[in-house]
């Protein structure tokens, strides 16, 4: 039987990052990296690539373990979790990978089970059915119910992938790359969703990018990550109007 | 310098190798179990791979029969040729070959399946979702090859006597009835005890390797490719070793 986690869900900061480092080798990607996240907002960390960016969500989520520092999640400091802990955590925190990450060898049905089966055990074939329709629904794709991951197109499949992490309804959302290698169409479509999703739901969104147009569509706040740390936070207006060589050279 | 960085490399891959099996060990058989994906990885591993171990086995037997038969004419021994036929496979060439094919086989998809979900970031998504990727991935493979492979070498060693049996037949004429007669009054159980026993080191040997070589795989699609292929190489290299150790074995046992 294991211990199970008073999370604290109705604090204000969701998420609290302090002097968060980070090395392979001698290559320091983060570097006392600073961060706080509250209820509802939408912050967009942005940097260029090998910047650190997919590190530093890879942290939060509990895949990379840092060097240094503290990511307290619901009042819980994420390095210091054992596995069965950090999957209690994981079930409120949904992960939006870069690659999607599908399960090739399943339908997109069972690619949507498979988080509820592990977290909801109680659940019946019923309930889980109508949770995995609503999930569709809400991304437009119920009638790919039964087709496999290597039949959709690359934005149905990101639009597949944000169902599988909506299904658990998560307080917090983090967005890895979400417009990679679609088309400007669609990537304006996938940060649209994004963005009533956050309205729906009321989720706290931590999004990972480079694209200028994620950026002012989907951010309540942008932070700079640059040489490892927090290196400058504030709207997009704000950021964009910024005197700063290193921040200007992002939207010249 | 180049003997030295492979010496290394050989050594860093024997202790890498040794870590990922004493994990096996003290994660994959303990509780909760994948107990669904067990059985569809025993259906995968075992049953799908019936048809080619069975006609690689049959080929097999026809073709060691037909090697031996002039040999023993020369000698005049060509009534032993079903006894010789029947200990040449259950002891030696059905458990090596039908691991071999195995190997290529299932090594190589077992690489290169976990290697794409490895550089896919399926692992990692399987991992966020409350999922212990190496009990689902890796346990449920490692134990699927370990117990079908002893079933497949039964199999395969029984088809492949029958394909002896036609073998013997092409230049005599010997009945079904005495044909298995001869081959189980030479057959004893020594014969078949260690040549069982070591079919599940080798179905170990193919599974934790397969599974080692794609679970860490890296460098995208040409790293998956290259997991696939070393996977069936160093497993194939490592049933000749196991299969070396347990003639030592089985030769100091007195089988």
């Amino acid at each position: 039987m294991h211990s199970e986690l008073k999370l604290d869900i109705k604090s204000n900061k969701v998420m609290i990052i302090k002097g968060l480092y980070k090395s392979f080798a001698d290559n320091h990607v983060l570097n006392d990296f600073n961060l706080e996240l509250v209820r509802g907002e939408s912050v967009v960390v942005l940097g260029k690539s090998g910047s650190g960016k997919s590190v530093l969500i890879k942290c939060i989520i509990g895949l990379i373990k840092p060097d240094k520092g503290s990511i307290h999640i619901f009042g819980h400091n994420i390095p210091d979790l054992d596995h069965d802990e950090l999957d209690q955590i994981r079930a409120k925190v949904g992960f939006l990978f870069q690659s999607n990450a599908l399960y090739d060898s399943m339908t997109v049905r069972e690619n949507l089970e498979f988080p509820l089966r592990r977290h909801c055990l109680e659940v019946s074939q019923k309930e889980v059915d109508k949770m995995v329709i609503s999930a569709l629904e809400d991304v437009g794709l119920a009638h790919t119910i039964d087709m496999m991951p290597v039949e959709l197109s690359g934005g149905m499949r990101k639009r597949v992938a944000l169902a599988r992490t909506l299904i658990l309804k998560p307080e917090i959302i983090l967005y890895d790359e979400p417009t990679t290698g679609l088309d400007t169409i669609t990537s304006k479509e996938i940060i649209e969703l994004m963005v009533e999703i956050q309205q729906k739901y009321k989720t706290t969104s931590l999004i990972i990018s480079h694209d200028m147009n994620c950026v002012r569509m989907a951010s309540d706040r942008v932070v700079m990550l640059i040489d490892g740390k927090c290196y400058a936070s504030g709207t997009y207006k704000e950021i964009t109007q910024s005197v700063d060589p290193k921040v200007k050279l992002f939207f010249e | 310098m180049s003997i030295k960085s492979d010496l290394r490399s050989f050594l860093t891959l024997n202790g890498e190798l040794f870590r990922f099996s004493l994990r096996f060990f003290r994660h994959g058989l303990n509780p909760p179990f994948e107990f669904s994906e067990f059985l569809k990885q025993c259906y995968v591993i075992g049953y799908k791979s019936l048809p080619l171990i069975g006609l690689t086995a049959f080929i097999m037997g026809l073709v060691l029969t037909m090697q031996l038969r002039p040999s023993m004419a020369d000698y005049g021994v060509e009534a032993q040729l079903p006894a010789i036929v029947a200990i040449a496979v259950i002891r030696e060439v059905g458990p090596v070959i039908t691991a071999l094919i195995f190997a290529g086989k299932i090594g190589s998809s077992i690489g290169a399946e976990l290697g794409s979900m490895k550089v896919t970031e399926q692992i990692d998504a399987m991992e966020v979702s409350g999922t212990n990727p190496f009990k689902y991935l890796v346990a449920t493979r490692v134990l699927a090859c370990t117990l079908m492979l002893p079933v497949l070498v039964m199999l395969g060693d029984a088809v492949s006597l029958y394909g002896a049996y036609l073998g013997v037949n092409i230049h005599s004429n010997t009945s079904f009835i005495l044909y298995w007669t001869q081959v189980f009054d030479n057959l004893v159980f020594g014969d078949v005890l260690p040549a069982f026993t070591k079919s599940f080191f080798f179905g170990f040997a193919v599974g934790i390797i397969g599974c080692y070589k794609g679970y860490n795989s890296s460098k995208g699609t040409e790293g998956v490719g290259r997991s696939a292929n070393s996977a069936v190489v160093v497993s194939s290299v490592l049933i000749f070793v196991i299969d070396l150790l347990a003639v030592q074995v089985t030769d100091i046992l007195g089988y």
